[in-house]
């Protein structure tokens, strides 16, 4: 019998936090208070990241199905269950979560110097409810650590943002609200139509297409915003302008993947004849997201922003894999979502460097880093690459199966969704050379430090992973094939069932 | 062998770019050049082992090294494809990339960056390799995206220039251009053929001849789009009118850069490629049709502004481009071979051409405008040689390797017996004629008339150093040779024994092939010994006089190459004994399956036995063949009006310099148009840079910020907070958003109740009043 794994990757972050505010000194000894936390805070997260090692070992990636699934019964009178599990899409959801939040806090070390209690504490809720989120095998229990993950990231960016954050954080939390508020409504409905709330369980059931249609939308009003897709995309550009560098690594390497599982986890298997019926208005707003959001990346003058832009962008791609129901699109989108969660993240941090030591995020105040940070420029470089798709990185694999499942499915989508990629490449390179390359205009850009150890540290494993996935992609796939397949055969015996099939994928084939 | 023939260079890349500063510059020059020089003679093997071995079985392989996309039916590995296509690449790019790497050495010594220089030299290689490699269209995919990263990183190598930033910022982003057609075709292939291994799409592709593809809303012949977006990233690549912007604008990289990558290797992976899908090319006519037009368009229109162009580097660029299109018309007229051989050929005159002007700019101090230079060919009276080899070759005058391979490729046009044929025929000759017009408007600019630059610097020209040369020597002995003793094995037919060193032989009598095979033995034997010979022959004391004939002064550059071509032709020689001992153990072992002609006649140095299946042409479309019996005008045109440029511009340049000047009077508006490059670059900016750069501005301004945040959260909290105002003022922090939503869930559930169907309703109804209860508990 295996040990409640999943459990204790939840509740480790949560009593971590307990210890965290439970430290305290004497008055003025706030320097070793907030050591001590530090301390805390990184060897929590780095036990996270061991058991997370652990369930990744043991994990069978032949099967299909949920693994380590724990259940037990939450509210008995409601039916209420406490059920988690992890299969091969959601496990490396987990994971990246448990990596990135030790990243987070490196990034943290010398950064925040006010408050750092309160900042650890927020950030170990945070790692707890991400974990929650993707092992979740009930959408109640889903929802709660869904929304809950929200709580301490509002309170990062309101607490320990920038001089707009109070915008920021209110405009991120009336965007999320609505969809949350939409999403309650549905779980609440098909829990009362269907009995259950077991996820498991609902992939299982037929639901009339009329409900599903319903359901559709409002599950789509929430996971579309936490995407983002355009056009609800407008809070994250803000929200990680003023986000701390660790609140919008975070942000991006995690939060923003809560969409894109919510759509593989609810949507397609137990909402599939609406998401076939919506494919094509999902599939053309990823295409605007694509063009639209980078040709406003292209105009950027603040960093953040700009790689913020980007992101939604590289989300296009993956609403895009996803609703092309296919093997290639699917795995694309899933392999796009990790490898974003990776790069970007490691996007911010190259922000987060430049930003800590000459507190701008504006472009034009850079130039000529070459010169003075060599090592921060072949960094920056490795993952701007990653960002444009250079194949070799992760960012080639999951752009280009994401196109591929387009392809199949229409061929005018993926045309207009491949201009991604020269776009996506005029951007960074042009992002890139106006802060590394030209010359130095700026005296105190030109006299900061290359990276320091720490940074080095932080980067390096954040480097080998953009090459290891990007060379040699089974490491991600290999768990995510047989879950797939799974779901798109399911998907086509649903298409089946339907009586008046509105088949929306034109094939682009024809042999013959 | 193959994979010290690839990884040898990624291993140097590593070792220079990672412990750069422990090795030092020293280490990383001679670690990197030791990787490439590796290679080139691994390729070199293989070169025997692949195309002058005889055993049917043991000739084309690939080595799977891991998987590396396994996604349902797509599956992708890493692999090296060792066949005859790859074996003359990998050979060209090795030798090419060993010169430049040696050559970099003295010409980067005064760079402060010279680890790192040859580290992205490295890269570059072990891309270009990747790409040649491939065995299935991801990772050649991979190799042309590697040496679009290593093209921009070499273009922008001095980084604190402004204009070098911005054209390798071009280069990459026009590349891509180019790459989406590149990714889309590689999408169609696997829609069509369920694989993109070359191995199952050219196994028969016959079978798709009639597919559709319905392909952005209309219905097309699948094969004509798949050889068309692929088309489109070879234009993207190899600088094909449309996308060649980026081209020129990649001469503000050092000069060892322009000769490795925008000359001889990477910018002819466009030309690879399509050489590669030559079997589905065939089957889509349509396709081919268009590559000509392209091809021929491209020749004639970068002639027609190399002409007119004064930066040295830049005039070598159009030329570039201009012979690049050659070889693409080639392709378009199903002449692969003629093409590959231009290629290689290219490679090698181009290439010392460069590095020959390289040479002119560092002893220059760096000065690169033609009308800056002048009078210097007696301070670098080797480095004149050399140039004049190479332009020699690029004119295409005979016995020069450019001679063989351009007139293969303007028969081949003609031969295909079309309009887009004589068309591509017809621009091809003009751009021959201007082709040696400004090659030699280059050479006499440079190297004679008075000397225009300022004393400072004319006091500081010198010769460069020997680890300068002596790549240009080797070039030097490519220029020369390449095209004589290849033309047999790459576009020699099997039928007749035109090649100059093919070896006919008759299956029949086994005396007859030694024979034979002697008797080429004993032709490079005397060819040795001419050179030898003309060793003995002093050359005359005093270089100047020398010069004063040409065609003299030539020969002894070439003497003072002595070495280099002895041993190239010792190579040679084996090259030649190896084959001759191969034929006779195929003969005793009797193997049919060498190539049969109807008359019993075999040569054995002829395309097929080159070629074996790496180059598929149909029968029908075999210009290559018809090639050699086209009427001898067609044969003598090329060389002819070569010949009349080159006079012309003695003429313009040299006798009567008051013509060009005149000329541009009179021509003026067509002057203004070559001389502005056909306004390519202006237009582009205008129509895309600027469009993209307002649209952004217009989504960013007025689509995020007035209209969605407009409407959405801003016009929410204005109108929300007014409203709330109005109701009470109690009410702090977010809360009133939230009854604004609950109003708005408020307003969706009604509408669900009123869109329902009507059981449904009536269930919910049914269980309204718990489910509310239920809701209040969460």
């Amino acid at each position: 019998m295996m040990p409640p794994i999943l459990s204790i990757m939840i509740f480790l972050p949560l009593i971590c936090a307990a210890m965290i505010a439970t430290v305290r000194g004497e008055k003025g000894d706030e320097v070793l208070v907030a050591k001590n936390v530090k301390h805390l805070a990184f060897f929590g997260s780095l036990f996270v990241v061991a058991f997370s090692l652990f369930l990744y070992a043991n994990f069978d990636p032949a099967n299909p199905g949920f693994q380590f699934t724990e259940k037990y019964s939450w509210f008995k009178t409601a039916g209420l269950n406490y059920h988690l599990g992890v299969d091969g899409i959601s496990i490396y959801f987990v994971l990246l979560s448990a990596f990135l939040t030790p990243i987070c806090i490196l990034a943290s070390w010398n950064s925040v110097k006010t408050r750092v209690k309160e900042y650890m504490i927020a950030f170990m809720v945070l790692e707890s409810f991400m974990i929650g989120t993707f092992s979740a095998l009930d959408g109640i229990l889903f929802y709660v650590f869904f929304e809950g993950v929200l709580i301490p990231m509002f309170l990062i960016i309101g607490i320990w943002g920038g001089p707009r954050r109070v915008y920021a954080s209110y405009k991120f939390f009336l965007y999320t609200l609505l969809g949350s508020v939409l999403m309650l409504i549905a779980l609440l409905t098909l829990y009362v139509q269907e009995g259950t709330s077991d996820i498991p369980e609902l992939m299982d059931r037929h639901i009339d297409i009329g409900l599903q249609k319903w359901l559709w939308v409002a599950f789509f009003a929430s996971f579309a915003v936490k995407m983002p897709m355009w056009p609800v995309h407008t809070w994250l550009p803000d929200a990680h302008v003023e986000a701390p560098t660790a609140g919008s690594v975070i942000l991006a390497g995690v939060l923003l993947k809560m969409g894109g599982y919510g759509f593989l986890r609810f949507s397609l298997p137990i909402m599939p004849d609406a998401s076939i019926y919506f494919a094509p208005f999902v599939m053309w707003l990823s295409v605007i997201a694509i063009i639209y959001t980078s040709l406003v990346a292209l105009v950027q003058e603040d960093m953040k922003k700009l790689i913020a832009y980007s992101s939604v962008a590289h989300m296009g791609f993956v609403t895009l894999g996803i609703f092309t129901f296919t093997q290639q699109g699917i795995e694309g989108a899933i392999f796009q979502m990790i490898s974003h969660g990776v790069i970007s993240a490691a996007l911010f941090l190259c922000v987060g460097v430049v930003y800590d030591r000459l507190h701008t995020r504006e472009i034009g105040r850079y130039g000529g880093l070459v010169k003075n940070m060599p090592k921060y420029a072949v960094v920056f470089m490795i993952f701007m690459l990653g960002s444009v798709g250079l194949p070799g990185t992760s960012g080639f694999v999951g752009e280009f199966l994401s196109l591929l499942g387009a392809f199949q499915a229409d061929t005018i989508i993926a045309a207009f969704a491949t201009t991604g990629v020269v776009l996506g490449a005029a951007y960074m390179l042009v992002l890139y050379r106006r802060v590394i390359f030209g010359p130095q205009g700026n005296k105190d850009a030109a006299s900061m430090k290359d990276l320091t150890m720490m940074e080095k540290a932080i980067f390096l494993p954040l480097v080998l992973l953009v090459f290891y996935m990007g060379i040699y992609s089974p490491v991600i796939t290999n768990v995510l094939n047989a879950p797939v397949q799974n779901m798109i055969a399911d998907m086509n015996v649903s298409k089946e069932a339907l009586p008046h099939n509105e088949a929306t994928m034109e094939k682009g084939d024809h042999h013959g | 062998m193959e994979l010290l023939a690839v990884f040898s260079p990624l291993v140097a890349f590593l070792i220079a770019g990672i412990f750069g500063k422990k090795i030092g510059d020293k280490g990383a020059q001679f670690v990197t050049c030791a990787g490439v020089i590796i290679a080139a003679f691994s390729s070199v093997i293989l070169f025997f082992d692949v195309i002058l071995n005889l055993d049917i079985n043991n000739e084309a392989y690939t080595t799977i090294l891991m998987t590396w996309i396994d996604s349902g039916d797509f599956k992708v590995k890493w692999a090296l494809r060792i066949d005859q296509l790859s074996v003359v690449m990998m050979c060209v790019i090795n030798i090419v990339s060993a010169c430049v790497h040696v050559y970099s050495i003295g010409y980067m010594s005064h760079d402060p960056a010279k680890g790192r220089f040859m580290a992205y030299l490295s890269l570059f290689t072990f891309a270009m390799l990747m790409l040649v490699t491939a065995d299935n269209l991801l990772q050649l995919f991979f190799g042309w995206e590697g040496v679009g990263l290593a093209s921009y990183l070499l273009i922008g190598f001095w980084n604190h220039k402004h204009s070098a930033n911005a054209a390798a910022q071009k280069a990459f982003i026009v590349n891509r251009v180019g790459d989406f057609g590149l990714a889309l075709g590689i999408m169609a292939t696997f829609v069509i053929f369920g694989s993109i291994e070359f191995e199952t799409i050219f196994k028969d592709p016959a079978q798709y001849a009639h597919t559709m593809i319905h392909f952005m809303g209309y219905d097309f012949h699948a094969l004509t789009v798949i050889c068309l977006l692929l088309f489109m990233g070879a234009v993207g690549k190899s600088a094909q009118l449309g996308l060649h912007t980026w081209l020129p604008d990649a001469m503000e990289g050092p000069t060892p850069v322009s000769a490795l990558i925008h000359a001889a290797t990477m910018v002819t992976a466009g030309v690879f490629l399509i050489a590669r899908f030559s079997p589905v090319f065939e089957y889509a006519p349509n396709a081919l049709m268009v590559v000509t037009i392209f091809g021929a368009l491209t020749a004639f229109v970068a002639a027609t502004i190399g002409m007119t162009q004064y930066d040295i580097k830049r005039v070598i660029a159009y030329s570039t481009m201009s012979q690049l299109g050659y070889m693409f018309f080639a392709l378009g007229v199903s002449a692969y071979s003629a093409a590959m051989f231009h290629l290689m050929t290219h490679a090698f005159f181009k290439a010392l051409l460069f590095l020959g002007a390289g040479s002119v700019i560092h002893a220059m101090s760096d000065e690169q405008d033609m009308r800056n230079m002048g009078g210097i060919w007696k301070k670098i009276p080797l480095t004149y040689g050399l140039m004049w080899i190479g332009s020699l070759a690029l004119a295409g005058i005979p016995p020069f390797a450019g001679f063989f391979s351009k007139d293969m490729v303007l028969e081949a046009a003609w031969a295909d017996n079309s309009a887009v044929g004589t068309f591509a025929y017809i621009m091809g000759i003009a751009a021959a004629f201007m082709t040696a017009f400004y090659t030699w408007r280059m050479l006499l600019m440079t190297f004679h008339g008075q000397p225009r630059a300022s004393k400072k610097v004319m006091s500081h020209i010198h010769e460069s150093p020997m680890v300068m040369l002596l790549p240009l020597l080797v070039l030097a002995t490519g220029a020369v040779l390449a095209g004589a003793v290849f033309y047999g094995g790459f576009v020699g037919s099997a039928h007749h024994n035109d090649g100059k060193i093919s070896t006919a032989l008759l299956l029949h009598d086994e005396n007859a092939h030694e024979e034979i095979a002697e008797h080429k033995m004993e032709d490079v034997k005397s060819e040795t010994e001419k050179h030898d010979t003309s060793e003995i022959q002093q050359p005359p004391e005093n270089g100047a006089e020398a010069i004063v004939q040409k065609a003299e002064e030539i020969k002894d550059i070439v003497v003072e190459g002595t070495e280099q071509v002895d041993a190239f032709v010792k190579e040679n020689a084996e090259e030649v004994g190896e084959a001759a001992g191969v034929v006779k153990a195929i003969i005793s072992s009797e193997v049919k399956d060498v190539t049969e002609a109807p008359e019993g006649h075999v040569i054995l140095w002829s395309r097929d036995f080159f070629w074996h299946d790496a180059i598929k042409v149909l029968p029908e479309n075999d210009t290559v063949e018809a090639a050699h019996s086209v009427p001898e005008w067609v044969k003598h045109l090329p060389l002819l009006v070569g010949l009349l440029g080159i006079g012309g511009a003695y003429l313009a340049y040299m006798f009567y310099t008051g013509i060009p000047a005149t000329v541009v009077r009179i021509f003026k508006p067509i002057h203004t148009l070559f001389f502005n490059k056909w306004f390519f670059d202006p237009i582009y900016d205008a129509v895309f840079v600027k469009t993209a750069i307002r649209l952004g501005g217009v989504f960013w301004r007025v689509g995020d910020k007035t209209m969605i945040d407009g409407f959405g959260p801003d016009g929410v909290a204005k109108v929300s907070s007014s409203f709330a105002k109005l109701l009470s003022r109690f009410q702090t922090g977010y809360v009133y958003q939230y009854a604004l939503v609950m109003m708005i869930a408020l307003v969706v559930i009604i509408s669900w109740f009123v869109f329902k169907d009507q059981n449904l309703v009536q269930t919910f109804a049914q269980n309204s009043s718990a489910h509310v209860e239920g809701g209040n508990v969460l």
